[in-house]
Order: C-alpha cells, then structure tokens, then sequence
C-alpha cells in the first residue's frame, strides 16, 4: 500500500469518491432506462409483459440468467467470505454453481415445453388448477419475499460504504433504499420482463468484465501464480494463519453445513425468478442453451471470486475489511480501490448497486405475475379474464410488492438478515423442486401429493426457522433475550427437504382416489419431452 | 393421423405417448439424465462431506500452497463443466432429432 492511500484509509476508512461512484451509477440508470423504454414499445400483450415475447436467445437469456442469479450476496459477500473465512467462502460458491446441473438436467427444457409463464402453469398442468395454482403461487410468493427482503436489507449496507452515508444517517440511507425501490418498479412497470432482461444483461456484463479485469491484476501482482497469492493471504492474516486455505473458520457445525449445501443445490433449480426466465426463449433447445451460457458463465465468475477473495486477503487483509463499514462485503470494493484507485472502485461500486437493482426487479416481476397469472386469473376468475386485464393486475402488484420492498427494506436496514437467502433457497428446495420433479417424472403423482409437498415443505421451513437459533437464543440478531430455540441448526434444509419429497408421496397415496386425468397426463409428457404444442414466440 | 390404430379413441398425444417411437426418446432421456444427476449429487456430496468430517485430508498440500480442498472444490467446477458439456452432445444427437420428428407428427395432426 503506498502512503497516499494509507492517509486516505486512515480517515476512517472511508475512500474513493462520492461524486465518482454516483455519476457512474447514473450512467448505468440511464442506459438500462434508455434500453427499457425502447422495450417498452412492444410490450402489448400478456406474453410481452411477463416472457418477453419468448424472442429472446439462448445466449442473451443465459447473460440475463447470470445477472438474475449473481445477486450482491454472491459477488460481495462470496469474495468477502473468502477474504475473511478463507476456504469455508469457497465452498459456498460450489454449491451454488453445481445446483445449474439440477436445472439443465432435469427442469429447464421440460418446463419451457409444458408452461406458460409460470411454475404454476406446470405444477397445475394435470392436477386441479385453483388448489394447485394457489398452493404454487404462495411458495413462488414467500421465496420472491424473503430473497427480496435480504436484498433491499443489503442495500443498506452498500450504501454506507459506497456513498459514505454512515449507519448513524438512516434518514439518509432510507431515501437511497426508496430510490432503489422506485427505479426497480420504473424497470419492471415500463419494460416488463424484456425491459428487465436488457438490465440484467447489461448488468451481467459490466459485472464478469469487471471481476475480470480485477482478477488478472491481482494474478498479475503474484506472477500469475496461485500458490504464491495463497502465500501473501495467509502472511497477511495473523489471526487466521494457515486456517484460511483450509474448511472449517466459518462453519464449525457439520450437520449445519450439509444442510446448507442440500439447500443450495436443491434450491438453484426451484426458484420461481430463475424458472421464469426459461420462458424468454422461443423453445427448449434454446432453453438449455441458455442453462448452458449460465453456467459457464456463473462458473468463471465464482472462479474470479476465488482470486478477488484471497486477493483481498492478501492486499487489503481481513481486519482492514472486517472494521470498514459494510464488514466483509467491503472486501471486493476495497480491493478494486487497492488496485485501481477511485475510477476501479467507483466502477465495483455501480456494478454491484445495478446488481442489487438487476435481482430485485427479476423478483417483483415473477412475483407479480404468479399473483396475476395463478391466483388472479386462474383461482379468482376461473380463467375467465382477459390477457390485458391480467397484465394490469400483474402491473398494480408490482407497484405494491415495489413499495412492501421500500417499507421492508428500511425497516430491516442493518439487521444481518443474509439467513433470509439461505431460507428462499431452502423453501425452493423444499416446497418447489419435489413437487416440480414428480409432476414431471411421476405418472401417480397427484393433486393431493402437490398440495401436500407444497405446503408441507413451506411449513416446515418455516417452522424450522422461527425455532432455530437464527431467530432467538444468545447468537440471534432478532430476538437475542428469549430463548426458543429448538432445532439447533442454522438452515431447514436436511430436514425439510427430504421431508417435503416424502409428504409428496405420502399425500399421492392420500389422494389415490382422486380421478387419473389420462389424456392431461398424456398431453403434459408428450409435450415435455418434444416440444408439441408449446407457447410459441411472438414476432414483432 | 390415420384412425385405424388401436388407441383410436385417444387424442394425438395419447396415441403419441404409446409410441414405441415415444418410449423410445422418454428412456434415452431418462437413462441419461437420471444416472448422471446421481452421480453428480454423490461426488458434491461427497466433497460437501469431506469439508465437513475431514478437514485434516482437505489440508494437505500438494503444489505450493494449493491443497487437496482446493483442488478437489476446482474438480467441482470441471465436472460441472464437463457434464453440461456431455449433456448436449448426447441431447443433440439422441434426443433432438427424435423429439423433432415427434412434433412434426403432433402438430400436423393437429
């Protein structure tokens, strides 16, 4: 560290410029707005609004899937894991990569051919839509919530290191979390889901270009030698030593890391924004094609991780990061100021706030239309509604989803509420994929086993949650002087999981009386596996 | 679609889903994706389980500083790699051509 910078940081650690980070930011909102609007101009129908008029290709899907799913969490608080946990952050990034493997192999063509714009429409496929439609439109709900939530909560803490407005200020930090809140619903109310694709791809860019250009300058700096980067990020963290290539700094229960790990890569292929994207395509094969691209590019990104974590290690160091405001998610911010000064870390610091605006407009828009679709226009209505009706209910929920997003996001502001990632990834997990995967694979499978997988696996979460030590007990951020606590593991997930695929069975055998549909069964596997029938693209 | 076969009765996609042409891509699909979603899920549990229970092996260097965790986590990323990369030769050479022929039949019948 030159001298210069050590004055800077010495001011309470406070660095780059204000004015920088902001006018690169405002470029960025007004691209992404510039691109919006145009999209805005063939946004007429429902399959414009909520698929993008499925015109998309596989490769552009792909992009916008890697700008959907690397959330802040995964860029800032992977790199900073790593920084400060050493191996433990890497471990985490596995998981989240090997889970696309459950979408490619077993989802994502499956249920481009079979819905709609909804993992409602393939759920219900051959069940009794209003139960089945509601049951999926609540889990699709609560999943969207809870990573929304986490997300805005987030922000916050950006906001004290990027545009040093101190946590002191909250007046000052909830403006900026409104903000955000209403350019996201500007996004999705004016460009639908083609103009929310355009900033997750445009998002996605700017974030593996940059990670890029940082991981060779810090490769750079050790001669293109890992061992030797490794080297300096083990001197560099007195406290931790040697620990920090090793598993074990951040997860010390075992049972809890398993749990974790199912969630994660169980959970990847049930969240409901993840799977609305594969109705952007015009068909299957460029369904997987964009799996594909997501998972290269999710892949090299988590790689870059690993050198940007060790790396920030090794040139910041792991007490600077922790004593900074935003703790370890300042860990790839200050390292891109270590490196390239002002300009680099204004660069970071727009990046990972269009990161934050990217995830949190796919989410309001897939919540916003699981409402419309499933439970305005299936389970009110009956299915008797018209297309454009449909659509202005998905608009007026975006605008009120927008503004719970706002509420929440300032009123959760500075609580660690990370857990709340790890729990939409469990409820996808638990709730979605079983009942997705037997619906899809499983003749028998019926209604009552839909319903009860869906509601059973939610519940457990839940349950498992609110009595684990997350949310009371000594070591909980909510309620800290009560004590209920009596499921001691951090995430549902190695119980809710397998408890949620056996309560699909369970309630199929329940059911086992109720009429088989042969020819809904027959049209849902024909079409699911060769594309006979499915919802076309829409040509402008 | 000729009337004259024996599920006559049933729609397109019922009489299509007792093809033996039908059966044929459901078990090339599944012969495929199932084993192989099997044994990705065991080798990252496995490695899930090696952090957890044996950090002393994961610990072991083996170049420089780069030890046995570190490589087995970077296996991940070339299986993963690897197998995306498999699944879409086999689904282009065994799968596509199948489901295309398929669909022509559906939806010229329809």
């Amino acid at each position: 560290m030159n001298p210069g910078t050590a004055a800077v940081l010495a001011q309470a650690e406070h660095v780059g410029s204000v004015g920088l980070n902001v006018s690169i930011f405002g470029a960025f909102v007004l691209v992404t707005l510039l691109f919006v609007y145009r999209a805005s101009r063939t946004n007429k129908t429902a399959s414009d609004y909520y698929a993008a008029g499925r015109s998309f290709t596989g490769p552009q899907n792909g992009v916008a899937i890697s700008g959907d799913y690397l959330s802040a969490a995964s860029f800032l608080g992977i790199a900073g894991a790593i920084a400060v946990n050493g191996y433990d952050g890497f471990l985490y990034s596995v998981g989240f990569l090997v889970a696309w493997l459950v979408a490619l192999l077993l989802v994502a063509e499956l249920l481009r051919n079979t819905g709609k714009f909804t993992m409602g429409d393939v759920l219900s496929f051959r069940m009794r839509q209003r139960p089945v439609r509601a049951a999926a439109a609540t889990s699709t709900l609560v999943v969207s919530f809870f990573y929304l939530l986490a997300q805005m909560a987030g922000a916050g803490g950006l906001i004290a290191l990027l545009l040093q407005i101190p946590n002191s200020n909250r007046f000052g930090q909830s403006v900026v979390i409104a903000v955000v809140g209403v350019l996201m619903i500007v996004y999705v109310l004016v460009g639908g889901m083609k103009g929310t694709t355009y900033v997750q791809m445009i998002k996605a860019v700017l974030l593996i270009l940059g990670a890029a250009v940082m991981t060779v300058w810090v490769l750079g700096k050790f001669g293109f030698n890992l061992s030797a980067l490794l080297g300096a990020a083990v001197e560099n963290s007195p406290k931790r030593g040697e620990a920090l290539l090793n598993p074990g700094l951040q997860y010390t229960n075992p049972i809890d890391f398993i749990s974790l790990g199912l969630a994660l890569v169980l959970g990847t292929a049930g969240l409901p924004h993840i799977l609305m994207r594969f109705y952007t395509v015009p068909t299957a094969k460029e369904a997987r094609r964009s799996v594909v691209w997501a998972i290269w590019l999710i892949g090299i990104f988590y790689l870059f991780t690993l050198v940007l974590g060790y790396g920030a290690a090794a040139l910041v160091g792991p007490d600077r990061i922790s004593s900074a405001p935003g703790a370890v998610n300042s860990a790839a911010p200050l390292l891109a100021f270590e490196l390239g000064g002002e300009i680099l870390l204004g660069l970071i610091s727009a990046v990972a706030f269009a990161t934050i605006l990217a995830v949190v407009a796919g989410l309001t828009i897939t919540a916003s239309a699981s409402f419309a679709h499933d439970v305005y226009a299936n389970v009110i209505k009956k299915g008797e509604v018209a297309p454009d009706g449909e659509v202005r209910v998905a608009r007026i929920t975006a605008l009120v989803i927008g503004a719970l997003a706002i509420v929440g996001g300032i009123l959760v502001n500075g609580i660690n509420i990370a857990f709340l990632v790890a729990l939409a990834f469990a409820v996808a997990a638990s709730a979605n994929l079983p009942t997705i995967l037997y619906s899809l694979f499983w003749k028998k499978f019926n209604t009552m086993g839909a319903l009860f997988s869906i509601y059973g696996g939610l519940a457990a979460c839940v349950l498992l949650i609110i009595f684990s030590p997350v949310v009371s007990g000594p070591k909980s951020v909510i309620f800290p002087n009560s004590d209920f606590v009596l499921y001691d593991l951090q995430n549902p997930g190695i119980v809710s999981i397998p408890l949620s695929f056996l309560l699909g069975v369970i309630g199929t055998y329940v059911g086992r009386r109720e009429p088989f549909n042969t020819a809904r069964f027959a049209e849902m596997e024909v079409r699911s596996l060769t594309g006979a029938g499915s919802e076309k693209a829409v040509a402008h | 679609m000729s009337t004259t076969g024996e599920r006559s009765t049933g729609t397109i996609y019922e009489q299509v889903q007792d093809s033996p042409e039908f059966a044929d891509l459901r078990s090339r699909l599944r012969r495929f994706v199932f084993p192989m979603s099997a044994a990705f899920l065991l080798w990252y549990l496995a490695y899930v389980l090696l952090a957890s229970y044996a950090p002393g092996f994961m610990s072991i260097k083996v170049i420089g500083n780069i030890n046995v965790g570190l490589i087995i986590g970077l296996l991940q990323f070339v299986t993963t790699f690897a197998i995306t990369t498999i699944y879409v030769r086999y689904a282009n050479k065994y799968l596509d051509p199948a489901a295309e022929r398929l669909r022509t039949q559906i939806e010229s019948a329809t």
